[in-house]
């Protein structure tokens, strides 16, 4: 660490006006990143890690407002700067990458001309070097035939391609600093690797220095050199990475530490000491399957294009002859790249989606010849529930959690009358944790994981036999997301139910799953059980899946 | 997971539905005093459309000619026409009118538009097909020329004029309903009342409508000033309404010969009822929008 620092901040303050009066979303926040360091910011969602940032940048919202402290950047107040000093800062001096690359690029521009738009911008390049330039701009960020992809638009790159297009565009004019705020999120294990270490080898290259502003404490530590860790807009720990994990001075550190998913720990793990949770254990598979899937498939046909009437290629293989069975009493994860086909083959065995061939044998029926549109009725229907990626997107806003939780048992009529009906959802409640009293309360009035536990609840009410959970905790904090992992595994082990559970992340699947099956392009890679898989994996996609996952220094 | 812009508020004391917006139009009407204003002029104009007949001094339909075009007087603060009528009686009366074919032209296309946007929003396909087709063909012609049409061919009554409205609005709605519902078919929630065993149906009714349905409210105050002046149109031209039935347009279409002499309270009077009519549901519109806005609700 060099003396002066390149970013100071010091004792600073953010408030944002509401309705309810002045919420103060930073709280004497000190910061400090010297030339060539990279930091990361760690915190769970509220902790004000991004506010931060947008204070640093100037760009607070309307109802945000700098209350206090003092941001300096080489010498450079950034508090008092005006408006048109910040224009020509951003960009050139202090840089910023979001989370969702598409939604920061222009989508009916080129990306070449974008990289030219910030270049001319801040005199980088004139109308003669500009093209050559931000060629050589995209080169850096290892885009393979980037004279081509000079002339692609946003939406015809992938998510991870589009990433480093911001990053071409944010390292353009050479800044000093760069801020990153979830630059991951939403990416894939593999894409996450090849953009983090993109991101670190040209800024340690440039001898620039990185905020890297993430949920997950493991990236971080893996990525940084100090890690400061906030919660609730303080700053509870500022530690180097190597020591932060081996000795989590603050409490807070140490809960999202211990509720982070890594290997060798189990599921119990993951909870705060002093928790009440009984030992689990492993269900034994026995029987007939349970579920039975074999040669399925869906396809869709090609586009065709406008002159061509019929479709020349063959149809495209989401899901190309699938086979595996899940028995009574376990659970599978399906595990996946986004694309590999594991959404389409879980809302197939779901029945909304009808699969173009094979069959779906269902507690010994045949369900897949069932049409989608007509699954509804059907007498099985109770018995596959589902729980989905995103609590808030899940449920109907205009129902009161108790109202979404009946939904099931007023259509299956299992419960009739009012009362028996209010009383099952009471019960249900006090399975997931729920407290009874926030029945009444709309999602909008319900915390993330309290709607997690909403959505579990409804999925149990008929008392199915297959639940499959798509991606349950992706939307969630850490904290969150140990509690819900350890509330499934209970229920698991209390109803006797099995788990279909579709995840990108194979850390949370170690945690849950008997078996787990790795699908890559529609096809399965590799499938056995769990601890096998992931000690000893075969096949060459499950060793690179298990490589990009952040490994921290413990 | 990740921290958006928006600091760390807890939920505070639950609040009900109906109180919660209640509350929430109370803070949009006291942060915006035209929509205050607004809703005020909305109370007097249902006043005088429901108790007009009872609250004028004289009868809209008794002409006087000893006083015919008389300037405004203490007597007569509205003037007189050249039948010597009362302005400010027919004026206040043909608020019943006007806002009736109003209303029950809203009312009707936000029914028929409402249900066929969302099907077609909803279903896809061939039901999309052909509701998208039908709003194109309406937006094909002059909206104002495909409503004299319809009330031409139709007969000049009242019934034919809201109808006409009615047709005129409906690619608004359609095409707002199935954008809507378009946006929500394969929403999370929606996946989920599936797998409850919902019908098509119920999740139409349960899921899909109550979500949309402060849009359509915002889509048909909106929508309501341009009935009236619709309405009020199609009787400037002498379609719909006929004389001596005491109405806005009809009122200005017959002060409208006036002007050029001099006697211009005939045709103002009515026109500024009209004006402040169809500014009152535009700016209630915009009132609504921002209450039904979550993003407002900070």
């Amino acid at each position: 660490m060099t003396a002066i620092p390149l970013l100071a901040i010091r004792d600073l303050t953010v408030e944002f006006a509401t309705r309810r009066g002045t919420v103060q979303a930073v709280r004497r926040v000190d910061v400090s990143v010297a030339k060539g360091e990279t930091v990361g910011i760690v915190g769970e969602s509220g902790s004000g890690k991004s506010v931060t940032s947008y204070a640093v940048m100037r760009i607070l919202d309307r109802a945000g407002r700098i209350a206090g402290g003092a941001v300096d950047f080489s010498g450079i107040d950034l508090r008092a700067a005006t408006e048109r000093q910040m224009r020509d800062l951003r960009g050139r001096e202090i840089s910023m990458i979001f989370q969702n690359p598409r939604a920061a690029l222009n989508p009916i521009r080129k990306v070449g001309h974008q990289i030219e738009d910030v270049l001319r911008q801040h005199a980088e390049a004139g109308s003669g070097d500009a093209k050559a330039k931000a060629i050589a701009a995209l080169e850096q960020v290892k885009i393979a035939r980037a004279t081509e992809r000079y002339h692609a638009y946003p939406f015809e790159l992938s998510g991870g391609m589009c990433q480093r297009v911001v990053i071409a565009l944010a390292l353009a004019c050479r800044p000093q600093l760069l801020i990153a705020d979830e630059p991951t999120t939403g990416l894939d294990v593999t894409t996450q690797k090849a953009v983090m270490d993109l991101v670190t080898g040209l800024t340690r290259e440039r001898g620039m220095a990185t905020v890297l502003i993430t949920h997950d404490l493991g990236l971080a530590a893996t990525y940084c050199d100090r890690i400061v860790v906030m919660e609730q807009g303080r700053v509870v720990e500022t530690a180097p990475a190597t020591t932060i994990f081996r000795a989590p001075a603050h409490a807070y550190t140490r809960k999202l530490m211990q509720a982070t998913p890594r290997p060798g720990v189990t599921l119990r793990d993951l909870l705060p000491e002093g928790a009440p949770a009984a030992p689990l254990e492993r269900a034994k598979a026995a029987g007939t399957p349970l579920l039975a899937v074999s040669g399925l498939v869906k396809a869709y046909p090609k586009k065709a294009g406008l002159l061509t009437r019929k479709a020349a290629e063959a149809p495209f293989r989401a899901v190309d002859s699938l086979s595996f069975t899940v028995a009574r009493g376990e659970s599978v994860g399906l595990v996946g790249e986004s694309g590999c086909g594991k959404s389409t083959t879980s809302t197939m065995v779901m029945r909304l989606l009808d699969p173009t061939e094979g069959s779906i044998v269902f507690a010994g029926e045949e369900i897949g010849r069932v049409p989608a549109a007509r699954f509804a009725r059907h007498r099985l229907r109770p018995k596959i529930q589902m729980v989905f990626q995103d609590p808030t997107e899940s449920l109907n806003p205009r129902w009161t959690a108790a109202r979404a939780i009946a939904d099931p048992l007023l259509r299956f009529r299992t419960v009739t009358g009012s009362d028996a009906v209010r009383a099952r959802c009471e019960e249900l409640a006090r399975l997931v944790g729920l407290p009874v009293d926030l029945l009444d309360r709309f999602p909008h009035q319900l915390s993330g994981g309290q709607k997690a536990r909403v959505g579990i609840a409804r999925a149990i009410a008929p008392a199915p036999d297959l639940v499959i959970l798509d991606e349950p905790t992706a939307a969630l904090d850490v904290s969150v997301q140990a509690l819900v992992l350890n509330l499934l595994a209970d229920l698991k082990q209390a109803l006797g139910m099995s788990y279909l559970f579709v995840s990108h992340d194979l850390q949370v699947v170690r945690l849950l799953c008997d078996r787990v099956i790795v699908m890559r392009a529609g096809r399965i890679v590799e499938e056995g059980p769990t601890a096998a898989v992931l000690s000893a994996p075969q096949a060459e996609y499950t060793r690179a899946l298990l490589a990009a996952i952040p490994r921290p220094p413990v | 997971m990740s921290a958006t812009g928006s600091p760390a508020l807890v939920p505070t004391r639950p609040r009900t539905g109906i109180s919660a917006t209640l509350a929430h139009a109370g803070t949009v009407v006291a942060g915006n005093p035209v929509t205050g204003f607004a809703f005020a002029l909305l109370l007097g104009l249902m006043a005088c459309a429901v108790l007009g007949p009872s609250l004028v001094p004289y009868d809209p339909l008794a002409s006087d000619t000893a006083i015919a075009l008389q300037a405004p007087t203490l007597a007569h603060p509205f003037g007189t026409d050249q039948l010597g009528r009362d302005i400010l009686s027919r004026v206040v009366v043909a608020a019943r009118l006007d806002l009736a074919i109003a209303v029950f032209s809203v009312a009707l296309v936000f029914v028929a538009g409402g249900l066929a946007g969302i099907m077609a929003g909803f279903f896809g396909g061939w039901t999309d097909r052909i509701v998208g087709r039908l709003a194109d063909t309406i937006m094909a012609f002059p909206l104002f020329v495909l409503a004299m049409g319809i009330v031409a061919a139709l007969g000049n009554t009242v019934g034919n004029i809201v109808l006409a409205t009615a047709i005129i609005n409906f690619p608004l709605y359609a095409r707002l309903a199935r954008a809507e519902a378009a946006q929500r078919r394969n929403a999370g929630f929606v996946m989920a009342a599936r797998l409850t065993g919902n019908t098509d149906l119920r999740i139409v009714l349960t899921c899909i409508l109550p979500n949309i349905l402060p849009l359509m409210m915002v889509q048909m105050s909106l929508t309501m000033g341009y009935a009236i002046l619709n309405a009020a149109g199609l009787s400037f031209i002498g379609l719909g309404v006929r004389p001596p039935t005491p109405e806005w347009g009809i009122m200005v279409a017959e002060g409208a010969g006036f002007i050029v002499s001099g006697e211009w309270w005939i045709a103002l009077f009515p026109g500024l009822a009209l004006m402040l009519a169809v500014f009152c549901f535009n700016l209630i519109g915009d009132g609504l929008r921002d209450i039904v806005d979550p993003q407002r609700r900070t």
